[in-house]
């Protein structure tokens, strides 16, 4: 009795820092400290966790625990902040499939004698964290370029994954019943395995903020289903905290693209787009040299950099701080205007400009930022692209018609910094780039990025 | 349903109203570590992992929980380094910031920002 009012007591603990640290969050100078605490929770649980009367040999929770440590020390430290949505896509793999295996493991183990109610949570557990394995596995896949960025469709890929849905549910139920037929359990693991990965492909790689947060939420939903499996009340909170902000995030992220998630999980966007976009036929982008774009940077009083995933795959985010200081210097004033699904990740593009030293307080989220660009000298545009198309505001046959977006285009010069003429991700021609105050500086965005800074430096 | 049940639905119902109030006040700007955080936090279910591999159940349990031990504590251990890592990053303009340890800090800054403009050139080959 005793032990069990210890353990639960530092569960109760750990529940309680886990909340503390994430409302440390709220505030960038508290939250290291803040998730130190949580940290501490954490290590509390495990050591009460220790004392638990079930366990009677502890050789294999040493080794999981320097196996899982060897793995987990270079993931967090060594990974570059380049590869975040990969890592962070990873990371749900490994939760759920610390979910998926406990769940597993306890059905087994109760050999078919289970209750409607254990049934119903182990049920969820294998479901909700064997479609985020893989979901995340195929995540990670796109987001590492291992596989291709593109949707993947097939014909009659919708009816595909909604069949495969409706059979796995339709086990699940009848399991629920019928707790004592493991070969159906097993089928509903290997589906619930496919259901991830068929969920996944077919979306495109820009639309990964959303799926990243939604894998987050579901890897959090698995542990919540843990559990009421096991009867813990901390794996329930932490769950749930998890659960509910990649679920918030998913919505936020979705708002930000004007979809549903129903449009973004069976839309496969960008396939059919540019048959209803309008085509650039006559008009004409005009291209600028480094030296005049330079000129303009220099005696800009307020430049608005808006930072897109151009800047994370040309790895620049170095050279964007080191031309921003170069304005400063000269007096000038340098804002970043950050789009909330800019990048691969929700907050993708604060992450890559806080690592390269830009202080936070120079990033504004788009509803701070907006007013700004009517008194911006210049908007540097720097790989991004449908998050400043103006079509989104003016033009209602437009495939992202709605979608909130950056008024780079109010700014009285606007120097895009891109590759080519491709278009976007959505696959629509962007009329900012025609626009009479838009000039293009071609190139990859480092080499143009270290151009400008040269000639910023000689004006 | 048992009553322990309604209980476990409670403690979920009220964890999410916590959790729904905290996280809508966390700023976009923290938006990633708040994903990794939450993630490292949700790996709390290595503690029934390590029941599950510490109980002598049956051997198929046990292997299974030694490998649920060992991918939950991937998620602590990396999860709370690199929310450290990326909450380390912030800085407000004009200064190291508050906290900025003296010596850690300092001394593994330049061995992160380093790292991706030697190492790491995965997306470069696209």
């Amino acid at each position: 009795m005793a032990r069990t009012i210890f353990i639960e007591t530092t569960y109760l603990v750990a529940s309680v820092l886990f909340i503390l640290g994430l409302r440390s969050l709220t505030k960038p100078e508290r939250a290291r400290r803040g998730m130190q605490m949580a940290a501490a929770g954490m290590v509390f649980a495990i050591i009460g966790t220790l004392i638990n009367h079930e366990i009677v040999d502890y050789r294999w929770i040493a080794i999981g625990i320097g196996v899982g440590a060897l793995i987990g020390y270079p993931l967090g430290m060594w990974v570059p902040m380049t590869a975040m949505p990969q890592q962070v896509a990873i990371s749900h793999m490994f939760g759920a499939l610390a979910a998926t295996l406990v769940g597993v493991a306890e059905y087994y183990t109760a050999n078919g004698v289970v209750g409607p109610g254990r049934m119903t949570a182990l049920g969820f557990e294998t479901l909700f964290g064997a479609l985020t394995i893989t979901g995340s596995l195929m995540a990670a896949g796109k987001l590492q370029e291992v596989l291709p960025g593109k949707p993947l469709t097939f014909r009659g890929q919708n009816i595909f994954n909604i069949t495969l849905f409706a059979v796995t549910v339709g086990i699940f139920l009848y399991l629920i019943g019928h707790p004592e037929n493991a070969m159906l359990f097993y089928i509903m693991l290997a589906l619930s395995l496919a259901i991830g990965v068929s969920m996944v492909l077919p979306i495109g790689a820009a639309d990964m903020p959303v799926v990243v947060s939604l894998l987050n939420s579901y890897a959090g939903l698995a542990s919540v289903a843990t559990g009421f499996a096991i009867g813990n009340n901390v794996l329930i909170i932490a769950g749930a905290l998890d659960g509910g902000s990649g679920f918030l995030l998913s919505v936020l992220m979705s708002k930000a693209m004007n979809r549903s998630f129903a449009n973004v999980l069976f839309g496969a966007f960008g396939t059919a787009a540019p048959a209803t976009a309008k085509t650039s036929a006559g008009l004409t982008a005009r291209s600028i040299s480094a030296e005049d774009a330079a000129l303009q940077l220099a005696y800009a009083s307020l430049v608005v950099i808006v930072p897109g995933y151009g800047m994370a795959v040309a790895q620049s985010q170095h050279q964007v701080r080191e031309l921003a200081e170069q304005i400063e210097a000269r007096g000038g004033t340098v804002k970043y205007a950050i789009h909330p699904v800019a990048g691969r990740m929700p907050g993708h593009m604060n992450v890559l400009l806080a690592e390269a030293n830009v202080p936070y307080d120079r990033l504004y989220d788009m509803d701070e930022i907006n007013p700004e660009f009517d008194r911006a000298d210049v908007a540097l545009v720097i790989g991004a692209n449908d998050v400043v198309n103006p079509a989104a505001r003016s033009d209602p046959t437009s495939p992202i018609y709605g979608m909130p977006i950056l008024n780079a285009d109010k700014a009285r010069s606007v120097i895009v910094l891109k590759r080519g003429m491709n278009p976007g991700f959505a696959g629509i021609e962007n009329e900012l780039f025609f626009q009479n105050g838009t000039s293009m500086l071609f190139g990859d965005a480092k080499a143009s990025l270290t151009k400008l800074i040269t000639e910023v430096k000689a004006v | 349903m048992e009553i322990t049940t309604i209980t476990e639905l409670y403690v979920f119902v009220l964890a999410g109203f916590v959790g729904y109030q905290v996280i809508t006040r966390v700023p976009p700007l923290l938006h990633t570590p708040l994903m990794s955080a939450t993630n490292a936090i949700s790996a709390i279910s290595v503690v029934g992992a390590m029941v599950i591999a510490g109980a002598h159940y049956n051997r198929v349990s046990t292997i299974l929980g030694f490998i649920a031990v060992a991918s939950a504590t991937v998620n602590v251990v990396g999860g709370f380094l690199i929310t450290d890592r990326m909450l380390r990053m912030f800085r407000p303009a004009g200064g190291r910031g508050p906290e900025a340890p003296a010596t850690t800090g300092a001394a593994a800054q330049p061995a992160a920002s380093a790292t991706p403009a030697s190492g790491s050139t995965p997306s470069a080959g696209r």
